[in-house]
C-alpha cells in the first residue's frame, strides 16, 4: 500500500478526478500514482462514489483485496464489455467439467486394471487392489443461484453459486424474465 | 403512468420512453436483478456499457453484470474473483490427482506385464515339452514338470 496524500503527488483517483488529495484520503493507500490504468478502469466501470460507497462498508483490512479484486473485474470488463470476468468463470469451469470427466475415466481404468490383475493372476496371489483415488467430485451447491434462468447443476463453492457453462443465459436457457429468488 | 415501466425506470423513479435502453433486460418483474446492478454499477455507467455494445450482445451483457453484482453483494471483498481463485485451485487439485492416478495405471500396467510375460515363459516350456505333431518327443526343450505336481 502506498499513501501519496500528503507531500508527494496526489493519489491516482485524485489526479484523475482533478481534485486535491486530502490526508485520509480513501483511495490513495489503493491507487498510488504510478498506476492511473488501475483507478481509471475502476471509474469507468464502477465509478467512483460505487468504489468509495463498497470500501466505506468494509474494514480497513479488507480494502486492498477488495479494491485490486474491483480492478481486476474492472480490467476484464474493459477488455470484454460483453461478459467481462464472466468469460473466465465460464472457461474455467468448463476446463473443471473436463477434468472432472478425465478423472471419473482414470478411476474407472485403475479399478479395471485391479480387477484384471486379479484375474490374470490365476494360482498366483492376487495382488492388493490399489485405493480407487477420490475424484474431485464437485457437490451441487444448496446456495439458491441468480435469477435469470440460470438453471442446471451447480459446484459447491464456500460463499456463491457457480454457472455452469451449459446454463449460461446466452445458452438457450436464458430467461431475463426469471423470478427473483430472494436468496440475498 | 406507473404501467409498463421497466425495473430500472422504476427504480429511478421516471418515465420509461420507448427506447429506454434497460427496459429489455430488465423487466418489471425482477426488480432485485436491477437493484443489483445499480448498487455495485450504477444506472449510467450500466446505460454507457449497454448502450457502447450492439443491440445483439446487449442481453449477455447485462446477463453477466448482473452475475457480478450478484457475486460482489454477497462477497463485497472479493466478488466474483473469488470465484476465479477457487476455480484455478480446483483445476489444480483436479490435475494433481488425475496425475496421481495415472502414474499408478502406469505401475499396475508395468506390474501386469511383467507377470504375464512370466507366465508366457512357463506356458511356452510346457507344450514344446509335448510331441510334436509326428509324436516325436521335442527333446530341444524338455523341462521337468514334476515339480509343478509335487
Amino acid at each position: 500500500m502506498s499513501s501519496s496524500s500528503s507531500y508527494n503527488s496526489p493519489c491516482a483517483a485524485c489526479k484523475f478526478l482533478r481534485r486535491k488529495c486530502i490526508p485520509g484520503c480513501i483511495f490513495a493507500p489503493y491507487f498510488p500514482p504510478e498506476e492511473p490504468q488501475k483507478f481509471a478502469n475502476v471509474h469507468k466501470i464502477f465509478g467512483a462514489s460505487n468504489v468509495t460507497k463498497l470500501l466505506n462498508e468494509l474494514l480497513p483490512h479488507q480494502r486492498e483485496d477488495a479494491v485490486n479484486s474491483l480492478a481486476y473485474e474492472a480490467e476484464a470488463r474493459v477488455r470484454d464489455p460483453v461478459y467481462g470476468c464472466v468469460g473466465a468463470i465460464s472457461f474455467l469451469q468448463r476446463q473443471v467439467e473436463r477434468l472432472q470427466k478425465e478423472l471419473d475415466a482414470a478411476n474407472a481404468d485403475l479399478i479395471r486394471f485391479a480387477c484384471n490383475d486379479i484375474q490374470a493372476a490365476g494360482q498366483l496371489p492376487p495382488p492388493a487392489a490399489p485405493q480407487a483415488v477420490a475424484s474431485t467430485h464437485m457437490v451441487p451447491a444448496q446456495q439458491p443461484r441468480p435469477a435469470g434462468g440460470w438453471g442446471g447443476r451447480f459446484y459447491q463453492t464456500p460463499s456463491f453459486p457457480v454457472i455452469p457453462y451449459s446454463s449460461m443465459p446466452w445458452n438457450d436457457n436464458y430467461n431475463p424474465h426469471g423470478g427473483v429468488d430472494g436468496s440475498i | 403512468m406507473n404501467s409498463g415501466r421497466c425495473a430500472a425506470c422504476k427504480h429511478l423513479r421516471r418515465r420509461c420512453p420507448s427506447d429506454c435502453v434497460f427496459s429489455p433486460y430488465f423487466p418489471a418483474n425482477n426488480p432485485r436483478r436491477f437493484a443489483y446492478v445499480h448498487k455495485i454499477y450504477g444506472a449510467s455507467n450500466v446505460g454507457k456499457i449497454l448502450l457502447d455494445l450492439p443491440v445483439n450482445r446487449r442481453a449477455e451483457a447485462a446477463d453477466s453484470l448482473y452475475y457480478e453484482a450478484y457475486c460482489r453483494i454477497k462477497d463485497p471483498v472479493y466478488g466474483c474473483v473469488g470465484l476465479i481463485t477457487i476455480l484455478h485451485q480446483q483445476i489444480h487439485n483436479a490435475q494433481c490427482q488425475l496425475a496421481r492416478i495415472q502414474a499408478e495405471i502406469g505401475a499396475l500396467s508395468t506390474q501386469s506385464q511383467s507377470e504375464v510375460q512370466q507366465f508366457q515363459q512357463v506356458e511356452n516350456v510346457g507344450p514344446s515339452f509335448l510331441p510334436d505333431q509326428n509324436g516325436v518327443p521335442n527333446s530341444t526343450s524338455f523341462y521337468d514338470l514334476s515339480t509343478w505336481f509335487d
